[in-house]
């Protein structure tokens, strides 16, 4: 790619990443889910549940509020990029990509800026949930020098949701198809230990647990609130390796797309 | 019989078919209120079981305690579909033909009713069959049974009535789909999850307490794990009703409002 075909690549990715940030911050049917479920889920997990943590073989030394925090942070990663996939649908069933794909010369460059506004939605949220996490006093262990950790991790999230819905919505192209791009999400992160720790489960919950990528995700991710990097690097390959398939995906959606005409 | 209670009658009755038969025709009405709460309970009570060694905890099964969120959030479900069915009469203009009609308020908006009470006995009698299929036993029988399902009917016609004001007070079907989120809270925000006596959270026990949707699980649930508790069953109907009665009182008014006739 030559220099000035990389300023237009670059030009199409930030115009589109801009134009869904600002409609995703202007728009009070787009902001208030965004932002509130998340706050809904920790505060009904850190509030309404924190008993949990007097359970005997609970090892979790940080507060069930910083348990639950890594939870919500991925789930507000995951959701933030699957909430851009509806985006994605709503542009294709409303015409506005049919539009975009006459006009891009780089068209996996749409799906770049999508990407990116799903990068800066998610990071609004996150800022938000950490404020709020620390206001009600979470504790975090090792002066949270490993807390960055848990942000890369939830990129690669966020990342990975992104390109599974693109990937549904370019299929697709019908805002109907928000329950398949959510219904997957909801329940991998749902078969995971989100509660209590692995060890705590038991029975089909725990097979599956144990098998589900999203319980290293969490592992790793309360060891980084704890200070320490328990299954970090299986928890960023796994990460990085889903993110790595689902660009496949997304990229032959991008096809199927331009195959019926955006 | 007087011929004007006989005329708004079959006024309730022609609406009521017309209501029942447009909300069974849409499978996005019909399918996700019995899945989606199902699937919901079914996670959250493999997630949540060690709950149960907690000292206190009022059963040894967490899903015979938590079977009873279906019936509420089914019932939650009511609130959207009774609203956005009405949005699309006001938007498309039915609601202003009818008003050209010797069609009485009253009539309106009990037969606009029928169509969630109708889903809400299907969607009962689903969970009903789905916690006998799991393995869930009612301490309170067959009698039980019977009384969840008048209990949770109630509750769908009630949300359903405050769906119906919602609807008349916005006209808009997108506002009630907006208002979804903050129904969540109510369900959340609850004893859905932990006994009010086991919140070790003040606030979240306060907010649990003052939550009219704790006591409508509580009333459901002390039929599946108590038997008959008539504190917990009375508080249930009260509230259910008490919601309801406010509901109508306020849509009544709305509709006035909506239909005024020149």
């Amino acid at each position: 790619m030559t220099r000035s075909e990389f300023r237009s690549y670059r030009s199409i990715a930030l115009g589109l990443a801009w134009r869904t940030v600002h409609n995703a911050i202007t728009q009070p049917n787009i902001v208030i889910p965004t932002l509130a479920f998340p706050f809904f889920f920790f505060v009904a997990f850190a509030g309404g549940l924190s008993q949990l943590q007097h359970l005997p073989g609970f090892d979790f030394k940080h507060g069930y509020t910083a348990f639950q925090f890594v939870f919500v942070m991925l789930q507000s990663a995951a959701f933030g990029g699957v909430f851009t996939g509806f985006g994605i649908a709503r542009d294709f069933e409303y015409g506005f990509a049919r539009r975009l794909m006459l006009a891009a010369p780089y068209r996996s460059a749409l799906v770049v800026g999508y990407g990116l506004s799903a990068i800066v939605r998610w990071a609004l949220v996150a800022a938000a949930l950490t404020i709020a996490a620390f206001a009600v006093g979470m504790d975090v262990g090792g002066n949270g020098v490993a807390l960055p950790g848990l942000y890369g991790l939830a990129v690669l999230v966020n990342m990975t949701a992104l390109l599974w819905s693109a990937g549904i919505a370019m299929r697709l192209r019908t805002i109907q198809a928000g329950p398949a791009m959510q219904m997957p999400v909801f329940l991998a992160l749902f078969f995971a230990p989100v509660y209590v720790p692995l060890t705590l489960l038991s029975g089909w919950i725990h097979a599956v647990a144990t098998a589900n990528p999203v319980t290293y995700f969490l592992e790793a991710g309360r060891s980084f609130v704890s200070g320490d990097t328990v299954h970090a690097g299986l928890a960023y390959g796994a990460a990085a390796a889903l993110a790595v398939l689902f660009s496949v995906w997304a990229y032959r959606g991008l096809r199927s797309a331009e195959a019926a005409g955006g | 019989m007087s011929t004007t209670l006989s005329t708004t009658l079959g006024q309730i009755g022609d609406l009521a078919r017309r209501s029942i038969t447009r909300t069974l025709r849409q499978p996005s009405y019909v399918i996700p209120p019995l899945i989606f709460p199902t699937l919901l309970v079914a996670v959250n009570a493999a997630g949540l079981r060690p709950s149960t060694a907690l000292e206190g905890f009022p059963t040894n099964s967490f899903l015979a305690f938590a079977i009873a969120v279906p019936f509420i959030q089914g019932a939650l479900f009511s609130t959207m579909n009774a609203g956005t069915d009405l949005a699309r009469d006001i938007q498309t203009g039915f609601l202003n033909r009818l008003a050209l009609t010797p069609m009485r308020g009253s009539a309106l908006l009990v037969g606009h009713m029928a169509g969630v009470m109708t889903l809400g006995l299907i969607q009962s009698l689903f969970y009903i069959c789905f916690a006998l299929a799991v393995g869930v036993r009612f301490e309170a029988g067959v009698g039980g049974a019977f009384v969840i399902l008048a209990l949770a009917t109630t509750i769908a016609a009630a949300f359903g009535m405050l769906g119906a004001f919602l609807a008349l007070r916005t006209g808009s079907g997108e506002s009630i789909q907006a208002t979804f989120p903050f129904l969540f809270v109510f369900l959340f925000i609850s004893s859905m999850n932990t006994p009010r006596n086991l919140i070790a959270v003040h606030w979240f026990k306060v907010a649990a307490t003052i939550n009219p949707v704790s006591y409508l699980i509580e009333g459901v649930r002390s039929l599946v794990i108590v038997g008959w508790d008539e504190t917990a069953l009375l508080r249930a109907f009260a509230v259910a009703l008490t919601i309801g009665a406010i509901s109508i009182v306020l849509a009544s008014h709305a509709l006035g409002q909506r239909m005024a006739r020149t």
